[in-house]
C-alpha cells in the first residue's frame, strides 16, 4: 500500500510575510527597527492542504490566479519549505516550471544540458547516455552549439522540455508548459507526456486550459484561496471548477450592479 | 543529530557533479570570448605586479628587498593571496542573487552556489601561483624546505574564505546593500595586509595591532615566511586557523538555519 504512493501532502500551510514595503537594505531595517515599525502582513498562500497522490495518477491542479497552485507545486518540488505540515515525495521528481528559466544564457545548448542535468541531480554518465536523445528530441540541430542567449523563447522551451522528459522522471511537474513552442512541437510534447504516462509516470499538471487537462489528467485538485476545495475524479473537479467560475461571475456581476445602482441613486439624490 | 548528518553527506554525494559543473562554468565563462582565455590568470597578476613595483619602488625609494625577498616577489605573494580572498568572498556574496532564478525552481542544496564560487576562485588562484614560481625563479629566490610548508597558510586561507563566504552570502540575501559595504571593508582589509609596504614600518609606529587582527595579513605573513625561508610565525598561524574554523562553524550554522527563509527574500 505504502509503496503505491507518489506524493503525500500532509496538512500543509504556507505563510508569507508580506511586509508592507519590502525591507532589504540595512539602513531602512535599522530605522524601522529603532522605530519598531517592521510590520508584517501575514498571508497564508496555503492552509490545511492534505492529499495523497498514487503512482501513475495524472492530477490536474486547477483554481484561480492566486489560489495557491504554483505554491503547492513548489512545496512538492522541495523548493519551498512549508510553514506547517509536510510534503513527501517518493521517486525521482523533475519540475518543469517556466521552461528554460534556469539556463545560463552564455552557455551553449550542449553545455546547458549538462548543467541542467546536474541541477536535477543526475550524474555525468547518465547525462552522457541521454545526450543524443535530448538533442534529437529538441530538434535544435546545429543550434545545440550556440549560446542559449541567441535562442528564441520557443527553442529554449523545447530544450527544457526535452531534458526534463528524456531523463525519465518518476514524478513530472508541469506548470503551464504544454502551451509553448509551435503547434507541431506542442503535439509532439503532448505525445511524449502521454507515452510517459503509459509507463506509469505520475504527473502534476497546472493549466488553465480545460481541453489540455482532459487530454492528460484523470484526477483533479481544486484550490481556492489556498484551501483544498475538491480532490477526486477529473470530470467532477472540472464541474466544480466551472461552478466556482459561475459563482464568481455572479458575485462580480451583482457587485457591479450594486455599485452602478448606488451611482444612479447618488445621481438621483443630486438632482433632487 | 546523526540522522541529518547522514542525510547531508548523502545529499552532497548526489550533487557532487553539480558542484563540479558550477565550478567549471564559472571558470569557463570568466574567460570565454577573450583571445588569451585562461592565460589571463597568469598575465593579470604579472602586470599588476609590474605596476605596483614601479609605483612603490619609486615612491618609497625601495629598490632592493622586502621581507627577505626581492620586492616584486614580496608584492606578488601578498597580492595573489589577497585577490583570492576578495574574489572568493565577493563571488560567494553574489552567488545566491545571480542564481535566484534556479533556486526558485528546482531544489538544490543551496550552499552549492557560494561553495562553487569560492572553489572556482581557488582554482584560478592555484593556477596563478605559477607566476609566483616563475618570478621567484627569475629573481633568484633561493629554494628552501619551508616552501613546502606554504601549503599550510593557503589551506588556512581557503577555510577562512569558505567561512566568511557562507556568512556573507546569506547576509547579502537579506541586506542587499551589504555587497557595497563589503567592497569598502575589502579596501580596509587590503590596506592592512601589507601588500606593497613592509609590515615592520607599521609595527615600529605602534599600529601593529591593525595587522595582527587581520587574518588575511596573518596568512600572507606566513606565506611569505615560507618563501623567504624564515619559517612560520606560530601565533599568526593559530590565530588564522581559529578564525577560519570559527567563521566556518558559525557560517554553516547560520546558513543551515536561514536557508529555508531566504527564498522568500529573493
Amino acid at each position: 500500500m505504502a509503496n503505491n504512493v507518489a506524493v503525500k501532502v500532509d496538512n500543509v500551510g504556507m505563510k508569507f510575510n508580506l511586509s508592507s514595503n519590502k525591507v532589504d537594505n540595512l539602513k531602512e531595517y535599522f530605522i524601522r527597527f529603532i522605530k519598531r515599525d517592521i510590520m508584517y502582513k501575514e498571508f497564508w498562500a496555503l492552509k490545511n492542504v492534505s492529499f495523497t497522490i498514487n503512482k501513475g495518477d495524472r492530477v490536474a491542479i486547477i483554481g484561480y490566479n492566486g489560489a495557491g497552485k504554483s505554491t503547492i507545486l513548489k512545496v512538492i518540488a522541495g523548493v519551498l519549505k512549508p510553514t506547517e505540515g509536510s510534503a513527501k515525495t517518493y521517486g525521482k521528481i523533475v519540475p518543469l516550471l517556466e521552461l528554460g528559466a534556469g539556463f545560463d544564457p552564455q552557455y551553449t545548448g550542449a553545455e546547458n544540458i549538462y548543467l541542467y542535468g546536474a541541477i536535477l541531480g543526475y550524474k555525468k554518465e547518465f547525462i552522457d547516455s541521454k545526450f543524443d536523445k535530448i538533442v534529437k528530441f529538441s530538434e535544435l540541430g546545429d543550434f545545440i552549439n550556440v549560446p542559449v542567449k541567441n535562442y528564441s523563447s520557443g527553442m529554449k522551451a523545447r530544450l527544457g522540455f526535452s531534458i526534463a522528459s528524456v531523463v525519465e522522471p518518476e514524478i513530472l511537474i508541469l506548470d503551464e508548459v504544454l502551451s509553448v513552442g509551435d503547434a507541431s512541437f506542442r503535439k509532439k510534447s503532448l505525445r511524449r507526456v502521454k507515452k510517459m504516462m503509459n509507463q506509469g509516470v505520475t504527473v502534476l499538471f497546472v493549466s488553465h486550459s480545460v481541453a489540455q487537462i482532459r487530454k492528460v489528467c484523470n484526477k483533479a485538485i481544486l484550490l481556492d484561496h489556498g484551501q483544498l476545495k475538491f480532490y477526486g475524479e477529473l470530470e467532477e473537479g472540472i464541474a466544480k471548477y466551472e461552478a466556482l467560475a459561475k459563482d464568481r461571475e455572479l458575485a462580480k456581476a451583482a457587485k457591479e450592479n450594486e455599485t452602478a445602482k448606488t451611482a444612479v441613486d447618488d445621481k438621483k439624490g443630486e438632482n433632487a | 543529530m546523526s540522522i541529518p548528518n547522514i542525510h547531508v553527506i548523502r545529499n552532497f554525494k548526489k550533487y557532487k557533479y553539480l558542484l563540479s559543473q558550477l565550478v567549471i562554468k564559472e571558470i569557463k565563462l570568466k574567460y570565454r570570448r577573450s583571445y588569451l582565455g585562461i592565460v589571463w590568470t597568469l598575465i593579470e597578476p604579472l602586470l599588476t605586479m609590474i605596476v605596483l613595483t614601479m609605483v612603490f619602488s619609486a615612491f618609497l625609494g625601495k629598490d632592493g628587498e622586502a621581507g627577505g625577498m626581492p620586492f616584486p616577489v614580496y608584492i606578488l605573494a601578498g597580492r595573489l593571496l589577497y585577490s583570492f580572498f576578495s574574489g572568493a568572498t565577493k563571488g560567494a556574496m553574489k552567488s545566491i542573487r545571480v542564481n535566484a532564478a534556479m533556486i526558485k525552481k528546482v531544489y538544490v542544496p543551496k550552499y552549492m552556489y557560494p561553495l562553487a564560487s569560492i572553489l572556482s576562485n581557488f582554482i584560478i588562484f592555484a593556477i596563478s601561483l605559477i607566476v609566483l614560481f616563475g618570478v621567484a625563479a627569475v629573481m633568484r629566490v633561493k629554494p628552501n624546505l619551508w616552501m613546502f610548508a606554504a601549503i599550510i597558510p593557503i589551506i588556512e586561507l581557503l577555510i577562512i574564505c569558505i567561512g566568511s563566504g557562507l556568512l556573507l552570502s546569506i547576509m547579502a540575501v537579506f541586506f542587499r546593500d551589504l555587497e557595497y559595504l563589503w567592497g569598502v571593508a575589502l579596501m580596509l582589509i587590503m590596506y592592512t595586509c601589507a601588500i606593497f609596504y613592509e609590515a615592520d614600518r607599521l609595527y615600529a609606529r605602534g599600529y601593529g595591532w591593525l595587522l595582527n587582527v587581520n587574518p588575511i595579513y596573518g596568512v600572507i605573513r606566513n606565506f611569505r615566511g615560507c618563501i623567504s625561508g624564515t619559517g612560520l610565525h606560530m601565533p599568526s598561524l593559530w590565530y588564522c586557523l581559529a578564525f577560519g574554523l570559527v567563521s566556518t562553524i558559525v557560517g554553516v550554522i547560520f546558513f543551515y538555519k536561514k536557508q529555508d527563509d531566504f527564498i522568500l527574500n529573493l
